[in-house]
């Protein structure tokens, strides 16, 4: 029998406020343990929580550029559950009145486009860090995550493969870097995604068995474990077997999948209204001004390159990083030149960052150098080969291109008395391969060409030297 | 609705506390009492209002995104049973 995956992600993504959602510390990443904490996200007795008002602004923006409806009333609920993640034993979140719902991103090609729904957008409080393995006894617990504003961003189960899936997330999270909602950096865990899968017969309007598998990280995770997963479950049931509706833990390096420890009862979390957070309301004028200043997005980005003359494939990859194409219109801006500009980032650009095994985010440099350098080019002070060197000083250590060009001597000379003075001296200087030259052996001509270049440090145009040559020559 | 051993037992494990079974007597027939007090408040006709999930009329009540200080870690950790290295330290939770 012929089956179908059925997936839907729930995607975490931690904003990228300055402050925790209910508290003012601090949301910076990477600080020493138990640094960024205060009564509030450590669930100190008696102190209450006030809402950032920058997460209800990024969730807001979030809907909008989803395609969401947002609720105009707002309301926090709260899960409760025990496990040292939570201080306080329970989560503010949204269980009843999601922010925004009914949205949908588009993935795939225009033509061949395909509406992914999605189903809801809730805010919520992340939990602390737990760390299992450097103690032998106990568990560490670092609270500085703890109280980080998420937003929870629940698809409908439309995905149909593991590419699907990856093409929903890519897109997702491109379109929330665009909008400056959050940095989505996965390895820092500020986007993660829990999978619910489920198989059945193709044709079938009925869902299986889903199983959940928490916490997925990297794209090639996501994809890998949707594919063993939908293995697994089509195994089962050819066998005649049932799919156990459950959470399994993924464990990318095995590329297995494991059941958690069934628990007993289904989580109770005896959700109820959070008494501590009034309801949020959400004006009309405040969604429109929000929606005025969405900006561009992926799909509008990629149509307006097209018409700047790019190719639809080097469209899409400028497009679909908002780092590249942050430089990509700077650059134009700066050049004018939107092939050269994209030539320079698709085929330098990518070189450099591979070589050096970094990221499009991770480049550090003054993003209107590659412009200039591009007018160097284009009018004469350079050649290509010194501005590919010149650019790639600028990548490593971001220097000024005019000023290292003059530092470093690597202009074209194009003052033609100059180069004509040179081209004089080599010839007296080099009475021997004259003579070779005059005498028909043409390789003569080669070495004083060779001769002139070196005496202007090769950054004359080969033309112009030659021709005077063999004006001087003949 | 009725309390009986297994809503406390559930309860207890719920709560991760553990009674013991003079407590647990108790417990049922204190539960016991408050839900039946509730029962109470069921005969009302609620049919057509709007459940309540504040007592106030505030809303909107929303801060700045401002950074201000944080406890410093000694502080953040003096009420810990255990803390090592700078984290709190609890019973392990994974085997
Ligand atoms: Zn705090």
């Amino acid at each position: 029998m012929n089956y179908e995956v059925v997936v839907g992600l729930e995607v975490h993504v931690e904003l990228a406020t300055k402050t925790k959602i209910f508290c003012s510390c601090t949301t910076e990443f990477g600080g020493e343990p138990n640094t960024q904490v205060c009564e509030v996200c450590l669930g100190m007795p008696g102190t209450l929580p006030v809402l950032n008002r920058a997460v209800v602004d990024f969730a807001v923006r979030t809907g909008l550029a989803l395609n969401c409806e947002v609720a105009c009333c707002n309301k926090f609920d709260r899960k409760n559950y025990f496990y040292p993640d939570l201080p306080k034993a329970y989560q503010i979140s949204q269980l009843y009145l999601p922010i925004c719902h009914d949205g949908f991103i588009e993935i795939g090609k225009s033509e061949t486009c395909k509406k992914i729904r999605i189903k809801e957008i809730h805010m919520e409080e992340d939990a602390g860090k737990l760390i299992h393995d450097a103690d032998e006894i106990n568990t560490l617990v670092d609270y500085n995550r703890c109280g980080v504003p998420l937003l929870e961003i629940v698809s409908q189960p439309d995905m149909r493969s593991a590419e699907e899936a990856v093409e929903y997330i890519e897109k997702l999270r491109v379109i929330l870097q665009y909008i400056g909602v959050s940095d989505c950096k996965m390895q820092e865990g500020s986007l993660r995604a829990d999978i619910n899968l489920s198989v059945r017969p193709v044709g079938s309007f009925e869902l299986g068995v889903r199983t959940e598998m928490k916490n997925m990280n990297s794209f090639k995770a996501i994809a890998r474990a949707i594919k063993a997963e939908s293995e697994r479950q089509i195994a089962l049931l050819e066998k005649g077997e049932k799919v156990i509706q459950e959470t399994r833990r993924w464990d990318d390096s095995e590329g297995q999948s494991y059941a958690m420890r069934s628990k007993e009862e289904a989580q109770d979390y005896k959700y109820f209204p959070e008494p501590d957070i009034p309801p949020v309301v959400i004006s009309q004028e405040q969604i429109d001004a929000t929606r005025a200043a969405i900006p561009e997005l992926p799909d509008k980005k990629i149509e307006r390159y097209t018409q700047l003359g790019l190719t639809d494939h080097d469209a899409e990859i400028i497009a679909g990083s908002v780092y590249l194409a942050k430089l990509f219109e700077c650059t134009y801006e700066v050049c004018g030149n939107a092939k050269e500009a994209a030539n320079w980032i698709l085929v330098d650009l990518l070189k450099l960052l591979h070589d050096s095994a970094k990221q499009p985010e991770d480049m550090d440099f003054n993003f209107d150098s590659l412009g200039k350098i591009i007018l160097m080019v284009e009018k004469g002070k350079i050649n290509r080969g010194t501005a590919k060197k010149v650019f790639e000083k600028v990548f490593e250590e971001n220097i000024n291109p005019a000023e290292y060009v003059e530092d470093n001597n690597l202009g074209l000379v194009t003052d033609t008395d100059t180069i004509y003075a040179t081209v004089e001296t080599v010839v007296k200087d080099n009475e021997k391969s004259v003579n070779e030259y005059k005498s028909g052996k043409t390789q003569a001509l080669q070495y004083l060409i060779g001769q002139s270049m070196k005496a202007l440090r090769g950054q004359a145009p080969a033309q112009t030297v030659t021709e005077i040559l063999k004006d001087l020559l003949n | 609705m009725k309390i009986n051993n297994e809503t406390v037992a559930y309860l207890e494990k719920l709560a991760r506390i553990e009674l013991t079974d003079e407590e647990r007597v108790e417990c049922c027939s204190d539960l016991q009492d408050i839900v039946s007090h509730m029962d109470i408040l069921s005969e009302l006709d609620t049919q057509d209002a709007e459940p309540l999930s504040q007592s106030f009329s505030a809303k909107n009540v929303m801060r700045e995104d401002e950074v201000k200080p944080s406890l410093d870690r000694d502080t953040a950790l003096k009420n810990a049973p255990r803390v090592k290295d700078g984290f709190f330290s609890v019973p392990k939770t994974v085997e």
